[in-house]
């Protein structure tokens, strides 16, 4: 395992890149970029809506702001604060490195957890062959380092958008989850569904997490190998952290609002924000580019249609979510990678953010999913659209030259790239159980 | 009986009337006379020639109706259509312009009556304040734009949606909750506008001095504004105040001497050479009718030192009237001259007597008009449909240096307004000052500031920013960033590439008033409604350009094709994602074992698959099948026996009906 050996160089590297890049953030220009700061997430909208507030007015006056009054109150006052000489967001900037590495820490302890259970689980069917179908990498680093070098979480942490506190809820919800620390998933899972709404889907790995462990050879196998009872140990559901974490849900979530309901109190107050956040996500208000193709969509299809296309979109989002479950019911983890995959294909304001997210997610089924097919078609086509996409933007919107056609073709194409992408892992990872079904069978 | 009744009546009647006619009229008369419950029409024009030489053209028309309650319903003067309109909606004050071109502050003066009263930002501006409460007010306005819309044929009720109009709180006018204001920056003013405009003057445009509105010249102008003022209580009664400004450009062929001196002489005009016709007698319905004629102070200034200017025919120019009076400005700045002001009756002229006033000029003169203390002006920054800024600056004319000797503590006040479209979303923390080139602190130059953003597709964004500056910069500018909105292909107009219009900001420096009063006796003032606003005045203020905001277009051939393409790609992950869902482990296994079973291509299996369906047998070299064939063949089998009893069910209850 080489990897290992060169592991903390290399998150030390990643880190300093970023702490390179900081001072040039604005030179750059990414806060204003399409592909990294949405709506949601922009951090200038946050510092308007701080403005707002400071002058008394609602945040969530105007469609400026959409996000959360506590990521207001966090971080409202760094966006004001300025040092000559240096980019704007400093503070903010420096925030996002630390919270990258704090995410990048959680998938690596997520990946230790992940094969810690992938151990057992095969040494409790069949010692002999755990070198052979377990002879990989060591998937928590690699996920990690995915995440750190991937150069859609640089220019995500760099952009000032606050995508990266969102990924970092979303991932602490599933460490939690996988370590069975109750409160720390419910928070998490809390806190990602109060930011951006989609993570809400999440509930159903993280409740599979709680009750079953962590990923598993399906559970056919194991009575099939171990009828004495040790395999169902493993697999027994346990109602216990389930109703904790109900607690304990029920507790962030009031916490939470009233957090919210105190920042904004003497303005319209919780039933403002909600519309502001929740509605602005649901109803696809501001028809910006982006990468995504709902923009597009909502900007040319017929008013009289509306209601329909959004209630389909967003309906294509749950319509997987129980299938999915059903078949990948013994791999929560990656239930909660596929599910992040199909939010970020389909969530009405998507950005680079959510595919730094899942692609490092990605990284920890890299034993599982290495026979994954169309794998460099795949690595081609995400490097092609990310080049071709900010050419088209550029060659629409400055330059006037290209057509607004040309841009969403470049999201057409990452859409297919990402259905691409998550249809073949989901067959693949169903491919490998079966594979582990047929090894067992054989012996 | 009746027969009696009928021979006695006419006398008793006799004397009723001669009783009525003795005592009772002149006493109704006095009242009448005394309260002024009489409708009033009058009609005034002032001209004025301005630096450029161009030559402006004031009309003012004024009707007034006593309050309601004396007269009912009834109007002998006053349009019946606006006394409906001010009594249905409630109005306390209403105004409306209709402009064409833009009022040029440095020549045409931007600190005076005339200017700061009657320059209107270009397209359609309305404002209105309501005698109602608060939550009526959005209601009525709506029902306002479209009565005003049908009134003068104009596009007035697009003001009507709420991204359209605003409600400013002190920043506009007074400290009212109860106004609405709008623009249409981009509304073509035409004919079709002055003519109903016109229908609400008693005598039209036949006669009188309405009869000068020549189409052709208003509108080959240079600047035209067609303004309605109502202004509507209950112990004033409604007062409507109608004025068209134009600035015209007298033709140059009377001009026959080009240039003599230093300078090119003014052209010579007369009412004539710019309307191609004459004023032939006063509407018979006004009170009073009269034409002025005005020189500005710096001209009247400058005309003085060539010879005193006594007469109306002197070294410099020469009317081609003689005036009924000339009158001098009074309170006047000692060494700043005053202006002068020719008044001619109409009531003097008739059909073989025109009333042509005009002007020759015989020696070249450049005079200027007096300045705002800043100019403004409003400009785009930045490059690329995705974000820009907006500025405005000020530039200082040193008016106040002028003005008075100015001590450190000096200060200027400037109100600034400015509605900006939803499509424009403005970042108002990005608010920058500077003063001088200098950056400045927020809150040290603003003193006061209202800002309500806009909302998507709801609501227009206005700022009110009240600005304190020393007296002594030299210029001052404010900058705004803003990102460009991206619109429904149903919300752009026909033309979308030529961009959408941000209206008009507007400046007012509450320091200063100007006003201009006329050594006159009061009782002139009186009959003068246009002198008597005059000598009113209002605050300087001083309109900006309106902006032109290129915004993104999308394809807008493209609906069904980009409808089309998301559809089919949400169709490729939901189909693809399902199908790789419910593949099973036994159904693939089968398959490979088949593959591997069977070398033969897929041509011969579906060959021998038929021959055997034909033969009625199972290929026994393939057991896979035959398994699945034998599953498969009790359900077909049902599956037929259900159709063909459905059938014959069918069949039967067809029949049968």
């Amino acid at each position: 395992m080489a990897g290992m050996r060169w592991y903390w160089p290399l998150v030390g590297a990643a880190l300093a890149l970023r702490l390179l890049l900081v001072p040039f953030a604005d030179n750059l220009n990414l806060g204003s970029r399409p592909e990294v700061a949405t709506p949601l997430t922009s951090l200038r909208r946050l510092e308007e809506g701080y403005w707002l507030k400071q002058s008394s007015l609602s945040p969530y006056t105007g469609s400026m702001y959409h996000g959360s009054p506590l990521l207001l109150i966090i971080l409202g006052p760094l966006t004001v604060k300025r040092i000559e000489s240096q980019p704007a967001h400093l503070y903010c900037s420096l925030i996002f490195v630390l919270v990258d590495f704090f995410t990048a820490m959680l998938i690596r302890a997520i990946g230790e957890k992940l094969m810690l259970t992938n151990c057992n689980n095969l040494k409790l069917l069949k010692p002999s062959k755990l070198v052979e179908s377990f002879g990989g990498v060591d998937a928590g680093d690699i996920a990690s380092l995915i995440y750190l070098w991937n150069p859609f979480t640089v220019v995500t942490c760099l952009g000032s958008c606050t995508s990266p506190i969102d990924n970092l809820m979303v991932v602490l919800a599933i460490y939690g989850a996988c370590s069975r620390i109750v409160p720390l998933a419910a928070f998490g899972w809390v806190m990602a569904t109060h930011f951006s709404l989609y993570p809400g889907i999440l509930v159903i790995p993280v409740l599979l997490l709680l009750g079953y462990g962590p990923d598993a050879p399906p559970p056919k196998l194991f009575p099939q190998k171990h009828s004495n009872g040790d395999g169902s140990l493993v697999h027994v559901f346990s109602w216990g952290p389930i109703l904790q974490f109900a607690l304990w849900v029920v507790i962030w979530s009031c916490y939470v609002l009233l957090l919210s309901s105190i920042s904004l109190k003497g303005f319209d107050g919780l039933y403002d924000m909600l519309k502001k956040t929740l509605g602005f996500i649901l109803t696809v208000e501001d028809l910006s580019p982006n990468i995504g193709v709902l923009w597009y969509f909502f900007a040319e299809v017929f008013e009289f249609f509306r209601g329909f296309f959004l209630i389909v979109f967003h309906v294509n989002i749950l319509f997987m979510v129980c299938p999915l479950a059903i078949r990948l019911m013994h791999r929560p983890c990656f239930l909660a990678f596929v599910y992040i995959t199909i939010s970020a294909i389909l969530k009405s304001y998507p950005s680079v953010g959510d595919a730094a997210l899942y692609l490092s997610l990605l990284g920890l089924f890299a034993n599982e999913l290495a026979e994954m097919k169309f794998s460099f078609f795949l690595f081609c086509g995400y490097i092609g659209v990310s080049l071709l996409s900010p050419v088209m933007h550029n060659l629409w919107i400055w330059r006037g030259t290209g057509n607004a056609n040309f841009y969403f073709a470049t999201g057409l194409a990452y859409a297919c790239l990402q259905t691409v992408l998550v249809v073949e892992s989901v067959s693949t990872m169903l491919n490998h159980d079966r594979m582990l079904k047929k090894e067992l069978k054989k012996t | 009986m009746s027969k009696l009744r009928l021979r006695f009546n006419p006398t008793a009647f006799l004397l009723i009337i001669f009783f009525f006619n003795s005592v009772l009229r002149p006493a109704l008369a006095l009242v009448e006379d005394g309260e002024g419950l009489e409708e009033e029409f009058t009609e005034e024009l002032l001209l004025k020639p301005l630096p450029d030489r161009k030559v402006l053209a004031h009309f003012h028309f004024q009707s007034s109706a006593p309050p309601s309650a004396a007269n009912g319903r009834h109007h002998r003067l006053f349009p019946k259509a606006i006394a409906q309109l001010a009594r249905k909606f409630q109005i306390r004050e209403l105004e409306l312009s209709f402009t064409q071109g833009r009022w040029n502050y440095e020549r045409w003066g931007g600190f005076d009556p005339m200017s700061t009263a009657n320059a209107k930002p270009p397209g359609v501006e309305l404002w209105a304040a309501f005698d109602l409460p608060l939550n009526e007010i959005d209601h009525t306005w709506k029902n306002l734009t479209h009565a005003l819309s049908g009134l003068f044929c104009s596009s007035i009720n697009f003001l009507e949606s709420s991204t359209a109009y605003s409600a400013p709180s002190w920043g506009f006018h007074s400290n009212s909750s109860k106004l609405r204001y709008g623009a249409l920056p981009r509304e073509a003013v035409c004919t079709e506008n002055l003519t109903p405009w016109l229908k609400l003057l008693p005598c039209r445009d036949k006669a009188g001095i309405a009869l000068l509105l020549d189409r052709p010249s208003i509108y080959r102008s240079h600047y035209h504004s067609q303004r309605l003022r109502l202004i509507s209580s209950e112990f004033t009664g409604i007062i409507l105040e109608q004025a068209l400004t134009v600035v015209l450009q007298p033709s140059m062929r009377s001009n026959s001497p080009a240039s003599s001196g230093y300078g090119f002489l003014q052209p010579s005009w007369s009412v004539n050479s710019l309307f191609g016709k004459e004023v032939v007698g006063q509407c018979v319905l006004a009170k009073t009718s009269r034409i002025f004629f005005e020189l500005e102070k710096d001209l009247a200034f400058k005309v003085d030192k060539q010879q005193p200017l006594s007469s109306w025919n002197n070294s410099a120019f020469e009317l081609s009237v003689i005036p009924n009076n000339d009158i001098r400005e009074i309170n006047a700045v000692k060494n700043m001259g005053s202006s002068v002001l020719y008044v001619f009756e109409v009531s003097n002229s008739n059909d073989h007597m025109p009333l042509d006033v005009g002007i020759r000029w015989k020696i070249p003169l450049v005079w200027s008009y007096p300045q705002a203390p800043f100019h403004m002006n409003r400009y785009l920054m930045g490059s690329g449909n995705e974000r820009g800024s907006i500025a405005i600056s000020l530039r200082s004319t040193h008016l106040l240096e002028r003005f008075s000797r100015v001590s450190d503590g000096c200060a200027v006040h400037a109100v600034i307004f400015q509605v900006v479209p939803w499509y424009v979303k403005v970042y108002y923390h990005t608010l920058h000052i500077f003063v001088d080139g200098k950056a400045q602190i927020i809150s040290d130059v603003v003193r006061k500031m209202k800002i309500s953003p806009s909302e998507d597709k709801l609501s227009p964004g206005s700022m009110e920013l009240l600005l304190r500056f020393p007296c002594n910069i030299e210029s001052a500018t404010l900058t705004l960033d803003f990102d460009k909105g991206f619109l429904h292909i149903d919300e752009y107009p026909p033309d979308a590439n030529q961009g959408f219009d941000i209206p008009s900001a507007l400046v007012t420096f509450p320091d200063f008033h100007c006003s201009r009063s006329y050594q006159l006796d009061d009782s002139i003032y009186y009959k003068s409604p246009l002198l008597s606003k005059f000598q009113e005045g209002n605050p300087v203020q001083t309109y900006t350009e309106v902006l032109l905001v290129p915004l993104t277009t999308p394809d807008f051939s493209m609906p069904y094709n980009v409808i089309t393409f998301t559809c089919t790609v949400l169709a490729l992950y939901f189909g693809s994602m399902l199908n790789v869902l419910r593949r099973r482990a036994g159904e693939e296994e089968r398959l490979e074992r088949s593959k591997a079973s069977e070398k033969p291509g897929l041509i011969p299996l579906l060959l021998s698959k038929l021959f055997s369906k034909l033969k009625g047998k199972e290929p026994e070299s393939s057991p896979p099948l035959s398994t699945s064939s034998s599953i498969l063949g009790p359900k077909l089998v049902a599956k037929v026996i259900l159709v063909g009893l459905l059938a014959v069910i069918w069949n039967y209850y067809l029949k049968n009906g």
